[in-house]
């Protein structure tokens, strides 16, 4: 007896926390959902504009697509936005990896993939299967940076160039107070502490971009290749860029690497970086896209693969800037997915598609790369 | 008028037999089969594992065993499982040291000390733990329980330091360390050794608690003589359960553990590994040689559990001669 009170007391309890995290994760999703209107709203102008931006195909039908998880909170962006303005249309993109999105689109399962990087030969070939009479292209549309991201108490303000960066991720220098990060931040009164270094414990698109930026600024002091998975001494780590973020937070004197939108969220400090530019160039997405502007097409073709120059010296240009892409067949997509995927990626290509992510950390890609991608949106086939 | 009755019955008798033979061999066939599908699945895991370590091994250019680094995705593909056997078994051993003793003084609370309007909702409660998800424990670890570990981690490292073991190389690093793995663990493995000890506790024939305490036995010697001998081989099979899911730990481990290719006893400074959180964590990212290369650290991990549970057993068999089975 009294063992059956006791459960259903328990059960009563369980169901009322039950109940009170269903209606809070209920709010939560209004809110975002709001918040991404208001968004794209403010971006298109006008309440009424942002719609009709978006030209719907004549039919509609599920578009499949996969891969990194980077460029996920941009596609839930867009879709929110797309969704409401073609009912007809329903989209499904699943993260799970660059890598697991490039085999699945070459296994002919979805139509389009993200990827952090741009297709390898070897991956252009295997598409030739699925695309009939075609190949699989990058088509650059989500921009990001990587921010460098720091905790010193008393600090705000910090200046940093490649090599002094790959020493720090690198424990070549340890201290906060080394002459080689004084002599970049003259006036700042850094502290005698050792500087703790985090990385990411898991193979990572931003790791790559990081150490990509390194290999090539670091003036030789990193000695490693540009990976997805971390290679330098020393450091701590931590589980995705959440993880990251909340380490930063919580550990003094410590520095990593975000995502733009990382730090703006988490309210982290940015540090900005000495190219050899006449001032500190500041990690903004204005600055970023400024670098994405400046990038050379090394894709032929049809294919917009870009080439970003991490060791820029022009002004206001962000050197550890990122581009990721959308992978489809330029012929030979699948004829009932096509008009569905053309319609879709007109808008994400769009001002409004652009400002839209813009709003949530990324980099809006600059209107003459824009115009490129929009062209070879166009000619799909 | 005699004679009908016992023919009725006979009749009866042998109808209900041959049902319950029908019924016999139905039930033979259908335990036997859950246990062939039970042994096929295993090989079946076995078999696959074994398959893709086979194509990864020829391509690794380290030494699995020795290796430290998980490079397989490299231009030169190295990875080895040095690190990763160390912290896992050195994790789930942190663990086990101190779920066990206090799991088995919670069981005998619950059996024995307890009144039982407690008892009940306490068990209840424990049992509870064990329902939360491992995320949930991962996070709590992370946000929680680390930045609260500094206190203890400088203690340990001014008065045990001695050890080298509990030498800490820089202050002011978060506790993202294998000995904070540990105590994650043991409060992950706590409700289930919990719940299998204790249920032993009460199986403990009452002769044997009454006879203790006819003797003179005062109840902590009574628990002494009776209980503990008799639930020894149900404490140790709780705890190899605990061990299994402790070895197999992965998304709490994967989010507290500050992870990197260095094999290090000193337990409070970050760093090191285990098979499941590298497995969590590579997975995503992986190129098909790093992910035959973690089904291979898979394997190990399979057979290290299997190796694990088979030492269980035999110290179970052994024991059940003089003490379990007597009863």
């Amino acid at each position: 007896m009294n063992l059956r009170n006791g459960r259903s007391k328990a059960l009563a309890i369980g169901a009322v926390a039950l109940v009170s995290t269903l209606s809070l994760s209920a709010c939560g999703t209004d809110d975002n959902s709001s918040n991404n209107t208001s968004g794209s709203s403010a971006s298109g102008g006008s309440t009424a504009a942002a719609p009709a931006k978006i030209v719907c195909a004549d039919k509609g039908g599920q578009l499949l697509g996969a891969g990194s998880t980077a460029q996920a909170p941009a596609i839930d962006v867009w879709k929110a936005a797309y969704s409401a303005a073609c009912s007809s249309a329903t989209l499904t993109y699943s993260g799970g990896g660059s890598g697991a999105g490039v085999t699945q689109f070459n296994q002919g399962k979805i139509a389009f993939a993200g990827s952090d990087s741009a297709l390898k030969p070897a991956e252009v070939d295997a598409s030739k299967a699925v695309c009939t009479g075609g190949q699989a292209i990058d088509l650059p549309m989500v921009g990001g940076l990587v921010s460098i991201v720091f905790n010193i108490e008393g600090v705000d303000k910090l200046v940093v160039d490649g090599p002094t960066l790959a020493k720090i991720f690198d424990s070549q220098i340890t201290k906060w107070n080394d002459p080689a990060i004084a002599a970049l931040n003259p006036g700042v009164n850094l502290p005698a502490a050792d500087i703790q270094a985090i990385h990411r414990s898991e193979d990572s698109g931003t790791t790559a971009n990081l150490t990509g930026y390194l290999a090539k600024a670091g003036g030789g002091n990193w000695k490693y290749p540009a990976a997805k998975a971390w290679a330098g001494q020393g450091g701590q780590s931590a589980n995705g860029s959440a993880g990251v973020a909340a380490l930063v937070k919580q550990t003094k004197n410590s520095i990593s690497y975000v995502e733009l939108s990382y730090a703006q969220t988490n309210k982290l400090n940015s540090a900005a970086i000495n190219t050899g530019a006449s001032k500190p160039v500041e990690a903004t997405a204005a600055n970023a896209a400024a670098t994405l502007a400046s990038a050379k097409v090394t894709g032929t073709g049809a294919d917009l693969a870009l080439d970003i120059d991490y060791a820029t010296k022009a002004e206001g240009n962000y050197p550890i800037t990122l581009v990721t892409y959308e992978i489809v067949c330029d012929k030979g997509n699948k004829a009932e997915t096509l008009p569905v995927l053309k319609s879709f990626l007109n808008y994400t290509v769009s001002d409004a598609g652009q400002q839209a992510i813009g709003a949530v950390g990324y980099v809006p890609l600059p209107a003459e790369l824009a115009t490129k991608v929009k062209t070879q949106i166009d000619a799909l086939a | 008028m005699t004679s009908a009755p016992p023919a009725d019955a006979r009749g009866r008798a042998r109808r209900s037999r041959g049902d319950s033979r029908r019924g016999d061999s139905v039930f033979f066939n259908l335990s036997r089969g859950s246990g062939i599908l039970l042994l096929v699945i295993m090989a079946a895991i076995a078999g696959f594992l074994a398959y893709r370590s086979f194509l990864a091994l020829g391509k690794n250019e380290g030494n699995f065993l020795t290796s430290f680094e998980w490079t397989p995705d490299a231009a030169k593909p190295v990875f080895g499982i040095a690190v990763l056997t160390f912290g896992t078994l050195v994790s789930a051993l942190i663990a086990m040291i101190i779920a066990v003793p206090v799991a088995v003084g919670i069981a005998l609370f619950i059996s024995h000390y307890a009144p039982r309007r407690i008892a009940q909702p306490f068990a209840y409660l424990v049992d509870l733990l064990a329902a939360v998800p491992s995320i949930v424990y991962g996070l709590w670890g992370v946000l929680f329980l680390v930045p609260h570990m500094d206190g203890l981690t400088s203690w340990m490292d001014q008065y045990l330091g001695w050890t080298y073991l509990f030498d800490q190389s820089s202050a002011g690093v978060p506790a993202r360390n294998l000995f904070t793995v540990g105590i994650l663990l043991a409060i992950m493995v706590l409700p289930i050794i919990t719940a299998v000890t204790r249920e032993v506790f009460r199986q403990v024939p009452r002769m044997h608690e009454e006879a203790a305490l006819a003797l003179g036995a005062t109840r902590w010697e009574m628990i002494r003589t009776a209980v503990l001998p008799f639930g020894r081989p149900g404490i140790i099979s709780a705890s190899m359960l605990g061990l299994g899911r402790a070895l197999g730990e992965t998304i709490a481990v994967a989010t507290v553990l500050s992870t990197n290719s260095v094999l290090s006893l000193h337990l409070l400074d970050p760093g090191g590994g285990t098979f499941a959180q590298n497995i969590a964590l590579k997975f995503n990212e992986a190129q098909p040689l790093g992910r035959d290369a973690l089904m291979a650290s898979g394997l190990v991990l399979f057979v290290i559990t299997l190796l694990v549970n088979g030492a269980a057993r035999m110290i179970i068999a052994r024991r059940k001669e003089y003490s379990g089975a007597a009863a």
